[in-house]
């Protein structure tokens, strides 16, 4: 058993074998985030405040003295907090009971309801007006409780599936009611879940735009829709750009905020198996509870779907696949260079494409806003291009990579990177808790068996956070398939992707055009079920389950 | 040999280690026993390289450890409440460090089962580690850190969590597992039993500094400071000499001291307590010292009983003030 020891009497050199890897984990998402985020915002910036060659700060003065702009700064502000209340009160009962309850079906339930987070946004909004909800307050805050349940139910419910139900168990025995329990020990250590899952809905909230456009009406507006009216109908780029200006002022600020309240997020929770803490329904009670949130994520996400569905078969001469066949044609009136199933093709392209740059880049940066002591700038930097609006992203690549040294508006790849630019944030907010999470003598303990730092990141760090990493991959997927705002500037007439020709069809008069629409939407909405799926079933190793 | 040499360990103001001398032969079992807080786990923590010294060597066969990282140090450490891999099986977790050195994964295959053998647990390859029972795991956690056959085994409390009768149970499996291996190994524990029961020496840590380090029998027979002589369970106290002085609570008697050269004290009965094997009373002197006395073959008094405490001068060992 001594033939190893030799090798203990020949110390090696001192080497930091860290200090490079570090390097890389910053280096390589602040280089993306340069280039594709802050250079094509930076042109945007340029062209609406330095119109002449230089400073002319008189657009961000015209806003701030424009009564309409500050109503509309003021609704996107506080129909956010609302939405994010609501997801919430909504969502967390939700997580509770995926997180602790066994029953049959729950992984598929799991799965379903995310689905609604990455549908398109025209299409969900379409979906309820076809439901019959008109425009108004309530149709905004309803779509937004439908598109961020999932937020709230993964978010906080990945971390509460792993706490161990005995601290609070431990708590009612020191005499806590069952509430008291809940508040002072499950609910300070799903804080950070919370938190987390409070300032996405927020972000997503704050900068909706599908859903603000369709289901707002012609009187209500907020910052996104007002920055796409400003570009798009009224041509002035000065106002766009003032605007910008003012939500990304307004994300920055929030990002710092929630990064100050999540300081000490990275705290090790004693995470246990999922396996071990779910238990089956017992009482009446339980049974209701579960009842009750099982049949409210069938009326909120289901019935709206299921309409889709309905509608995308209900042809003019009954039940029927006319809408998809027409799919595959070309016909002579219609505003596309390609039949839409072409579509189908260059989405699952792009999404492949996007989804591997997604988690090479949000990898990386999830493991350096763990392991730096800045990584947490880092982290709120990631989330800037969400705060900025898919809109902004798109225009700003249109107008910014068009000319050397990066000349990208030919080549298909363009697409891609802005879904990554997207979905960048989603990977590193799915695996930042988890990998934060990991008892670091787990990491001490292989590397006194010999593991270096890189065997360690390999060996401890990845199959534990693997799967997190694998539903990351599906979220990154599937929002690449819906990615609409963006994609809308960058996408080449002769290479549209699913959502571009939704919207198309849609814009056309007639029954036709609009039940292609359907079935286009729900053969999006099928390829997205199966990428959530498919990254539901991967597993490396249960600890990692989210 | 591994040779500790002035080993100092501070995190900002507070010294973790102060000026460590230590050393440890090639079969040789050294226990460090100590209160918690008094850095026995950081002294592991810093011969593994998870903690920096600011000053001191740490050396094996002569080679200054500083430059060398962690996972080149070929060490095994079995931390406290084990740190198993929750994502491996049994058999993954005991493998991990002979596949670390390059061993093919099925020869690792092979060593592991043995290993897991030696330790009792054969046939629990494909199980997985929160399904054990802590003995179980702790047997993991021993196996998964012999494995590799490491120069220096350490264990961090290794009994810690788990209940009597299996610690005294494991204690003996222990010591007749490491002397058939021929191991060195440091251990550190804050349970008088484990040290004396498998080191060949034993040291006492307290804020950071060895008090003193001898075999179990000096130790148990000469404290060399009073808070060795009180850890360890003896009186200590100004009443039985000139200057402060240490006696075993089992080598006093009551009695008279009718005819009798030893002296005397006399005192009251403050408390007694049963103890398994024997009854143990604390007697309060006069000038409000306390005496414990430990009572095997008598009945102690009721409490509040005026008593005399015989005291055998052979017995009483003077201690540095």
């Amino acid at each position: 058993m001594d033939r190893h020891r030799p090798a203990l009497t020949h110390p090696v050199r001192s080497v930091r074998p860290l200090r490079p890897v570090r390097w890389i984990l910053v280096a390589v998402p602040v280089a993306f985030l340069v280039a594709f985020f802050a250079y094509p915002v930076a042109t945007i910036l340029g062209r609406g405040l330095w119109p002449d060659g230089h400073l002319d700060l008189s657009p961000l003065g015209d806003v701030a003295g424009n009564a309409a702009l500050r109503d509309v700064a003021w609704f996107t502000v506080w129909q956010a907090a609302l939405s994010t209340m609501l997801a919430l009160a909504v969502g967390l009962p939700g997580a509770f009971v995926l997180a602790r309850y066994r029953f049959p079906g729950r992984s598929l339930v799991r799965a379903l309801i995310v689905v609604p987070f990455v549908l398109p946004t025209i299409v969900v909004a379409s979906a309820f007006l076809a439901l019959g909800v008109e425009p108004s307050l309530g149709a905004i805050l309803l779509a937004h409780v439908f598109f961020n349940y999932a937020v709230v139910v993964r978010t906080v419910g990945g971390l509460w599936a792993h706490l161990d139900p005995q601290q609070e168990e431990a708590a009612r025995v020191l005499g806590a009611s069952r509430l008291r329990a809940f508040t002072r020990v499950t609910l300070p250590a799903l804080r950070p879940a919370i938190l987390a899952a409070a300032s996405i809905t927020f972000l997503f909230t704050f900068t909706s735009f599908g859903v603000i456009l369709v289901l707002g009406g012609p009187t209500r507006a907020t910052l996104e829709t007002e920055i796409y009216r400003q570009t798009a109908q009224l041509l002035d780029l000065r106002t766009a750009a003032a605007l910008s200006i003012l939500q990304l002022v307004a994300v920055v600020v929030l990002l710092v905020a929630t990064g100050r309240f999540q300081g000490r997020r990275a705290v090790a929770l004693g995470l246990r198996a999922a396996a071990v803490t779910t238990r089956s329904v017992r009482s009446v009670g339980e049974r209701a509870l579960l009842g009750a949130n099982l049949a409210l994520m069938l009326a909120l996400l289901g019935v709206p779907m299921a309409v889709l569905v309905a509608r995308s078969f209900a042809t003019a001469n009954g039940p029927g696949f006319g809408f998809y066949r027409a799919l595959g044609e070309l016909r002579s009136d219609s505003v596309l260079f390609v039949p839409p199933a072409d579509a189908v093709v260059n989405s699952l392209l792009f999404a492949t494409v996007a989804t591997a740059i997604a988690l090479v880049v949000g990898g990386l940066a999830a493991f350096a806003v763990v392991r730096h002591r800045r990584g947490r700038a880092l982290e709120a930097a990631l989330a800037l291009p969400l705060g900025i609006s898919a809109v902004t992203v798109g225009f700003g690549f249109l107008i910014a990579l068009d000319e050397p040294p990066l000349d990208l508006r030919t080549s298909w790849i363009i697409v891609p990177i802005a879904h990554a630019l997207i979905a960048i944030p989603f990977v590193v907010w799915l695996v930042t808790p988890l990998l934060g999470s990991i008892d670091p003598r787990l990491r001490e303990a292989a590397a006194v068996l010999g593991a270096s730092p890189r065997r360690v990141w390999r060996e401890v760090d990845l199959p534990i956070v693997g799967r997190a990493f694998a539903i990351a991959a599906g979220f990154a997927f599937a929002i690449s398939l819906g990615e609409f705002g963006a994609t809308l500037f960058i996408a080449r007439p002769d290479r549209p992707t699913l959502p571009v020709v939704i919207y198309r069809l849609l814009g056309q008069p007639g029954a036709q055009n609009f039940g292609a629409a359907m079935a286009a939407s729900t053969i999006l909405m099928a390829l997205t079920v199966v990428a959530i799926l498919t990254a539901e079933r991967a597993r490396v190793g249960d600890i990692g389950t989210f | 040999m591994l040779t500790i040499e002035d080993l100092t360990v501070g995190y900002g103001e507070h010294t973790a280690l102060d000026g460590i001398d230590l050393t440890v032969g090639d079969d040789e079992i050294v226990c460090v026993l100590g209160p918690s807080g008094s850095g026995k786990s950081t002294l592991l923590r810093a011969i593994a390289g998870l903690e920096s010294p600011t000053a001191g060597q740490i050396r094996r066969d002569g080679a200054d450890l500083a430059g060398v990282p962690t996972h080149h140090r070929r060490l095994g450490l079995m931390f406290q409440d084990h740190a198993l891999f929750p994502h491996r099986d049994v058999i993954g977790n005991v493998m991990f460090g002979l596949r670390m050195h390059g061993v093919s994964r099925s020869e690792a295959r092979a060593r592991a089962s043995t290993t897991l053998a030696l330790v009792g647990l054969a046939g629990y390859e494909q199980r997985a580690v929160h399904e054990l029972s802590g003995g179980e795991q702790q047997r993991v956690a021993l196996a998964r850190a012999l494995a590799p056959a490491p120069s220096l085994l350490m264990l961090d409390e290794p009994l810690g969590a788990l209940d009597r009768a299996l610690r005294e149970h494991l204690v003996d499996e222990l010591g007749a597992l490491f002397r058939t291996l021929g191991l060195a190994v440091l251990l550190v524990t804050h349970d008088h039993d484990e040290a004396f029961a498998l080191g060949d020496r034993v040291a006492i840590l307290q804020d950071g500094r060895i008090e003193q380090i001898g075999s179990p029998v000096e130790l148990w027979t000469r404290p060399a400071t009073a808070f060795v002589a009180e850890f360890l369970g003896w009186n200590v106290t100004r009443a039985l000499a000139p200057g402060l002085a240490a006696v075993r609570p089992d080598a006093l008697r009551l009695g008279t001291g009718n005819g009798r050269p030893a002296p005397v004290v006399v005192g009251q009965v403050a408390r007694q307590t049963f103890r398994r094997d024997h009854w143990r009373i604390q007697v309060e002197l006069a000038d409000g010292t306390a005496l414990d006395v430990e009572l095997r073959d008598t009945r102690p008094p009721d409490v509040g009983t005026t008593v005399e405490v015989i005291v055998d001068p052979a017995d009483v060992i003077a201690l540095p003030d």
